[in-house]
């Protein structure tokens, strides 16, 4: 599904990825763990060219771009990744303009020139699979943290993109409303979406997670299953991480 | 109570000069306004595109117009206007040549306005429609432009009331305006002092209307944003 290749990324003289290589499979659920600066979030931003690798390659789904190249990816080439990756982000994003469903609709209206009643439809539908029919008409500051969250998630959904990237989705909520994303991502895990989180919620990890990735200075320093991880590994760098947020 | 024959006469001009400064009000005053507050608005729309865009030679167009037109004064670009390009063989009346005038005036202002209001947006918006698969363009249009265009609507209407006053500036070259009416009147009557605090109270007066409707349409604009 997804195939990672020799990434590299500066920004200026820091060099943040190292040379990352990575494969994810269709329906698995990969967490990303490490310390700060280590550039996990920066790895999820490239997957979906929010950021741009200097070298490299990338490939979701048949789409293969090739960073640093003699040719580098067109515009359309780029806009294809990005219609095929789903984002949520740490601090929700969402359109403050917009309702809640009008949020939902937006990409199927205006990037797939759907009708408005087939978005409208299948807006809702996403909601309701967040648990957030009734709120369909608010506006997202009349939302809850969490709601927020649940209705991005349901935003990034309704592009059926190949693969969902989060990009520590619960660290701006408390741990109530976590909870609450926590579920909706649990469902879509169990449904067999494809996801990539970066989050430093072990508990979360160890119940929903395919594959942990440590990733450490730019590269990716363990890669197991959360039971290896959390209880067999000898890395002295991985230990002094967990024993960190396990606090 | 008898009025002394003074204050009658002073009733009197003002009672014969409010209709033709009201009338010339409606009917150059505003209307100049309106048209060069809608071209310039878009020529300023036009002008911050261009100065935030990636392209080099944009950003200096663009820069370069804003320079000239802001470092100048009103008055000056006016009279270049008007008579200074006769001399060029280049003559235009003075409706199209005021309204040349103020449009290139609030386009380069507001440009800065719009520019600014643009960058405000937070880049997550920008993200997050690039995140739904938009282009540059579509996540402009749909996301950043909605959310700009609340941002700016107080420095806008700042600008609007100001053009309306600047409008004054076209009695100069000879445009019947408001100001210029009341200067002819004070020809005949030699009341400089009535004329032109009355011809103030109408400028006034439009100033506090346009005030009541930019309230109306920022308290339409909040519903969707958290205070």
């Amino acid at each position: 599904m997804i195939n990672i290749k020799n990434l590299h990324k500066n920004f200026g003289d820091n060099e943040i990825l190292k040379g990352i290589d990575l494969q994810i499979k269709k329906g698995e659920t990969t967490i990303i763990i490490g310390p700060s600066g280590s550039g996990k979030t920066t790895l999820l931003r490239c997957i979906n060219l929010l950021e741009f690798p200097n070298t490299g390659s990338i490939r979701v789904g048949a789409n293969e771009l090739v960073f640093g190249g003699n040719k580098e990816p067109t515009d359309k080439e780029i806009l294809t990744l990005r219609r095929n990756t789903g984002m949520v982000f740490q601090g929700f994003h969402l359109f403050p303009h917009m309702t809640v469903v009008a949020n939902i609709m937006e990409g199927l209206t205006t990037v797939h020139k759907q009708p408005k009643k087939v978005a409208y439809d299948k807006a809702l539908k996403l909601l309701d699979k967040v648990g957030l029919l009734e709120k369909c008409d608010s506006y997202p500051h009349e939302l809850s943290g969490g709601q927020q969250q649940r209705v991005a998630i349901a935003r990034a959904m309704a592009i059926e993109p190949l693969v969902l990237l989060f990009d520590e989705p619960t660290s701006a909520l408390d741990p109530e409303l976590a909870q609450e994303v926590f579920n909706v991502m649990k469902e879509l895990s169990k449904e067999g979406m494809t996801m990539v989180v970066v989050t430093h919620n072990m508990n979360f990890a160890r119940k929903v997670a395919d594959n942990i990735i440590f990733i450490d200075n730019g590269i990716i320093a363990y890669k197991g299953t959360p039971d290896e991880l959390l209880t067999n590994t000898t890395n002295t760098r991985i230990n002094q991480f967990l024993n960190l947020v396990s606090e | 109570m008898n009025l002394d024959a003074d204050s009658l006469r002073i009733i009197g001009i003002l009672k014969d000069s409010f209709f033709p400064l009201l009338i010339a009000g409606l009917k150059f005053t505003i209307p100049v306004a309106v048209v060069s507050f809608a071209l310039g608005s878009l020529l300023a729309m036009v002008t911050a595109l261009a100065r935030i865009s990636k392209y080099k030679s944009l950003n200096l167009i663009s820069g370069f117009y804003v320079w000239i037109i802001r470092g100048t004064p009103l008055l000056v670009q006016l009279f270049i206007i008007f008579f200074g390009l006769p001399a060029a063989g280049i003559t235009i009346g003075a409706i199209p040549a005021g309204i040349i005038g103020f449009t290139l005036n609030v386009g380069a202002y507001n440009s800065e306005v719009i520019r600014a209001a643009i960058l405000s947006i937070p880049k997550g918006q920008w993200e997050a429609a690039s995140s739904i698969g938009m282009t540059h363009t579509q996540s402009l249009l749909r996301i950043i432009l909605p959310q700009a265009a609340r941002v700016s609507v107080p420095p806008l209407s700042n600008s609007f009331i100001s053009l309306i006053k600047d409008t004054s500036l076209a009695a100069a070259i000879t445009l019947p305006e408001m100001f210029q009416v009341a200067q002819q009147i004070t020809a005949t009557t030699y009341e400089p002092l009535i004329l032109y605090c009355e011809v103030a109270f109408i400028y006034l007066i439009f100033c506090t209307i346009l005030n009541i409707i930019q309230q109306k349409i920022e308290k339409k604009l909040e519903r969707y944003v958290a205070m």
